[in-house]
């Protein structure tokens, strides 16, 4: 099996006398869609947070391609190919669409001291991220601007510019969170698309989606991992149907 | 299509080449020295509206940098005078171009000094701070003797620029002129560049622009930095209008000043200074001669536009911007 | 310099750090509880100040002048609030800084008007004139004791205000969180006018201090509101304490420099080179401590919810 993209080794972050996350261990490999998922309160924001470096943890590690990058913090985890979309979208609400994803093409080029070749006319820009919308479905919004979008759209704009920085795996925090039935089930067709050539790590409440998506399913429960495995696997797991998925299932 | 806002411009560009004709026409020399103060207080509001419109930074030290351009040219224009040498054994100059350039040095060095240390703040400290900082060359111009101290330093004869005779007011309004158009255009390209981008992506989310792994900081302290050298020029400008500088053109009087401007015109809109600052010529000299408590006046309608107009006279006129 | 004339020095210091810390306390607590910036803040120092000279010269007691001045900078802050602040809160730096600096033109201009453009002097009231002796001989103004002595009674009143009554727990609540106060129940709008007026009424009775000390003069309150966010920065912004620590430190730090730098300095320049560097460095001192400390702590010596 190859090595993994990801992985995160005995991982453990208290608040006071609250165990956030409590000795996790978790991997993504290339190419595979992991579904993080667990109840509400379960510890899924921190993990998240310990994982992009927004925190630092108490114990354990994280390693980025082999490499441990435990001590280093967002935009240096972001430079070593770490995407992430947040769970609330985090745009620049005045730039159109276009705008949104060529600042973070801009970003990933390194290059922000420029100052006299207009943006718009930099085809080394736009054209990235012309077709990276595309890529994301939303090329007949480019010109948009991000706060007149639907609640979806930003989602899909918030991949794009993920995208954009060329990660070598995404970490989605609930892409689906307030969408409806028909935006679920678009986005879900995009990740679809998108997870065998990206490994993602997905943290998702749409059941339906983690299901429809998921090639491996890790459970949280009050900061535990308490099972990781193939959806069939997970369905049948006592424990999980007993701890999380209860009378839903 | 021209769009309103374009509209507005055209006008503005017309009425400002309208006043040398119509003050030769009507033999009103006065109305060229208007104009003159309108060019200056825009082009400085010009600096102020990348760093305050584009960046966000709300400072209230900017007066510093215009004082700094003022004493830079007075400065220099005495020891040519007196053809004495300077710091360095340097000698002074009565060269616009060369006291344009050294305003231009001194203010970017004295506010790459403030800016590394303010941006590291933000917010109401940041407001603070660069308050303090303008203060504290306030207070040292008016402490240090050699330059005239508190009554500050008159200079008789206005420095001068090859082929031109910058003593007649109308060539001195068209260097003036010169100068706004070349601050407007500088703006309009720093806007549409990728500097101009990451500058507008940190004012809009900070934190997103950290996390695609852009600094802040370093943007914003290179926009620091064009803003006080555009501020320097202008300083040394109006030095040179009233051939006249003291440590008024450093007080916070003076940065509330050009904050007024801006935010009469329109913040962050291209035109945005130079409205503002017409604006308040016409008021400072309209209600100035009808009554001497024309601050109240202003003051109040200075509340008026920040509690009930937020897009400034050009938000009235043209509308909500347009982006993308 | 002999040691009688440090003492001098050190207490005109501690009487400077007072008056500064009777209006960084009021801006701070208005930035804490409310998050505004008020660049008017001085203009009600200077209220404190014509109101005080305005009701002494009616009166002839100078007493009743100190009340009437911090009525009347109460009020005037109770009214700037309803008028105009309260539309504030929820709206960027640059909307407050704008606003409340066209509050200061109105203020200005209006007491022009009012008091015409000369200064007023207030005399020293009759019990309080006179002088102590100092160790070493020299004597010092039993007026300027009593002003260190309010603002030290102000600081551990305004410490009992905020840690031990209903209104001071209303105003911590504030503090750390807005949203949870009003769901309490606590009328906001009422709470945020009686802050305010507190804070006015603390820069009004700073400015009635002074008024026997210097000239009251329109103006008079914007050099003492750059130091009172001097003393803010220092101190860190939102916290009492540092406010207090801050204005002791500005005001000595203040006093000495320009009492001492130019002694000190006239060893390695001369005396004439001396006395020039001496006063624009210790104009300067302030500004450099304040650089110092924001190297170091760049959120103040005290930051607030630390």
């Amino acid at each position: 099996m190859a090595d993994p993209v990801l992985s995160v080794t005995g991982l453990s972050r208290s608040f006071g006398a609250l165990k956030a996350t409590d000795e996790v261990t978790l991997d993504l490999r290339p190419g595979e869609i992991h579904a993080l998922i667990g109840p509400n309160g379960a510890g899924k924001s921190t993990l998240i947070n310990l994982i992009s470096g927004a925190l630092s943890p108490d114990a354990g590690s994280v390693h980025l391609g082999g490499m441990d990058v435990t001590r280093l913090g967002v935009s240096a985890r972001a430079r070593l190919g770490l995407g992430r979309t947040y769970q609330i979208s985090s745009l620049f609400p005045e730039f159109s669409a276009l705008r949104n994803v060529m600042l973070a093409v801009q970003a990933r080029q390194g290059s922000s001291f420029r100052f006299f070749l207009p943006v718009m006319a930099d085809a080394s820009l736009r054209d990235p991220a012309l077709s990276l919308l595309d890529r994301v479905g939303l090329a007949a919004r480019a010109h948009v601007i991000a706060a007149e979008l639907s609640h979806g759209e930003r989602r899909q704009l918030e991949l794009a510019m993920a995208l954009a920085l060329s990660p070598r795996l995404l970490l989605l925090d609930e892409p689906m969170a307030g969408m409806g039935p028909e935006g679920s089930k678009a986005m879900t067709a995009l990740l679809a698309q998108l997870g065998h050539a990206l490994p993602i790590l997905l943290v998702e409440h749409d059941m339906d989606a983690v299901f429809a998506l998921a090639d491996r399913i890790s459970v949280l429960v009050y900061g535990r991992i308490i099972a990781t495995g193939s959806v069939e696997e997970i369905r049948r797991d006592p424990e999980v149907r007993r701890a999380y998925l209860g009378d839903a299932a | 299509m021209i769009t309103r806002e374009r509209l507005v411009e055209i006008t503005l560009v017309l009425l400002l080449a309208a006043v040398p004709i119509a003050a030769q026409l009507l033999n009103e020399p006065f109305y060229l020295t208007l104009a003159t103060r309108v060019a200056i207080l825009g082009l400085a509001a010009v600096g102020l509206n990348i760093a305050l419109g584009l960046g966000g930074l709300v400072s209230f030290g900017h007066a510093a940098f215009f004082g700094v351009g003022g004493y830079v040219a007075g400065v220099l224009a005495i020891h040519a005078f007196n053809g004495t040498p300077m710091l360095l054994g340097l000698p002074g100059t009565k060269l616009m171009p060369f006291i344009w350039i050294v305003a231009i040095l001194v203010s970017g060095l004295v506010a790459l000094g403030i800016g590394a240390l303010t941006l590291r703040t933000s917010g109401v400290y940041f407001i603070m701070i660069t308050l303090a900082f303008a203060q504290m060359i306030y207070y040292f111009a008016i402490s240090w003797p050699a330059y005239g101290g508190e009554d500050g330093l008159s200079f008789y004869v206005r420095n001068g620029f090859p082929g031109v005779d910058t003593l007649k007011p109308l060539p001195f309004l068209l260097i003036c002129y010169a100068l706004l158009a070349l601050g407007l255009i500088l703006f309009q390209v720093l806007r549409k560049s990728r500097f101009g981008a990451a500058l507008q992506g940190a004012r809009q989310n900070e934190v997103r622009v950290a996390a695609t792994g852009i600094s802040p900081y370093r943007i914003r302290l290179v926009a620091f930095v064009i803003w006080a050298m555009i501020t320097g020029v202008a300083g040394a400008l109006y030095a040179d209008l009233n051939r006249f500088v003291s440590p008024a053109m450093l007080s916070w009087h003076m940065s509330g000043e050009l904050i007024v401007l801006i935010v009469l015109g329109g913040v962050g809109r291209r035109f945005g200074p130079v409205v503002g600052a017409g604006l308040y010529v016409l008021l400072e000299y309209w209600l100035g001669g009808i009554t001497e408590r024309w601050q109240l006046f202003l003051g109040l309608m200075l509340l008026g536009v920040v509690l009930f107009a937020r897009g400034g006279l050009i938000g009235l006129l043209a509308g909500k911007p347009r982006h993308g | 310099m002999s040691s009688a004339l440090l003492v001098e020095q050190l207490l005109n210091g501690l009487q400077l750090g007072v008056m500064l810390y009777l209006m960084a306390a009021g801006l701070t607590l208005i930035f804490g509880v409310m998050g505004l910036i008020n660049l008017a803040h001085g203009s009600l120092y200077m209220v404190g100040a014509f109101a005080c000279a305005a009701v002494a010269a009616w009166t002839g007691s100078f007493f009743l002048a100190l009340i009437g001045a911090l009525i009347a900078a109460a009020a005037a802050g109770a009214l700037m609030e309803i008028l105009v602040i309260r539309r504030l809160y929820g709206r960027d730096h640059l909307d407050q800084v704008l606003a409340t600096f066209a509050l200061i033109l109105v203020f200005s201009e209006a007491t022009r008007w009012l008091f015409g453009p000369f200064p007023l002097y207030l005399d020293i009231p009759a019990i309080l004139q006179g002088t102590v002796p100092l160790p070493g001989g020299s004597r010092y103004q039993i007026y300027r004791l009593a002003i260190i002595g309010v603002g030290i009674a102000v600081a551990i009143g305004l410490y009992l205000l905020i840690s031990r009554t209903r209104l001071g727990m209303r105003i911590r609540a504030g503090e750390s969180d807005r949203e949870m106060i009003a769901a309490l129940g606590v009328d906001i709008r009422t709470l945020y006018t009686v802050v305010f007026a507190l804070g006015a009424g603390l820069a009004g009775l700073a400015g009635a201090m002074i008024g026997p000390l210097q000239s009251v003069q329109v103006g008079m309150g914007e050099p003492v509101l750059i130091l009172a966010f001097v003393v803010i920065v220092i101190g860190g912004i939102g916290s009492n304490r540092g406010a207090l620590i801050g204005a002791i430190l500005v005001g000595v730090v203040d006093t000495m420099g320009r009492a001492l730098l130019p002694g000190v300095l006239s060893g390695l320049l001369g005396p004439s080179a001396a006395a020039t560097t001496g006063s624009s460095l210790a104009s300067m001192l302030i500004y450099l401590v304040m650089v110092v400390i924001l190297v170091f702590r760049p959120r103040g010596l005290f930051p607030a919810g630390s």
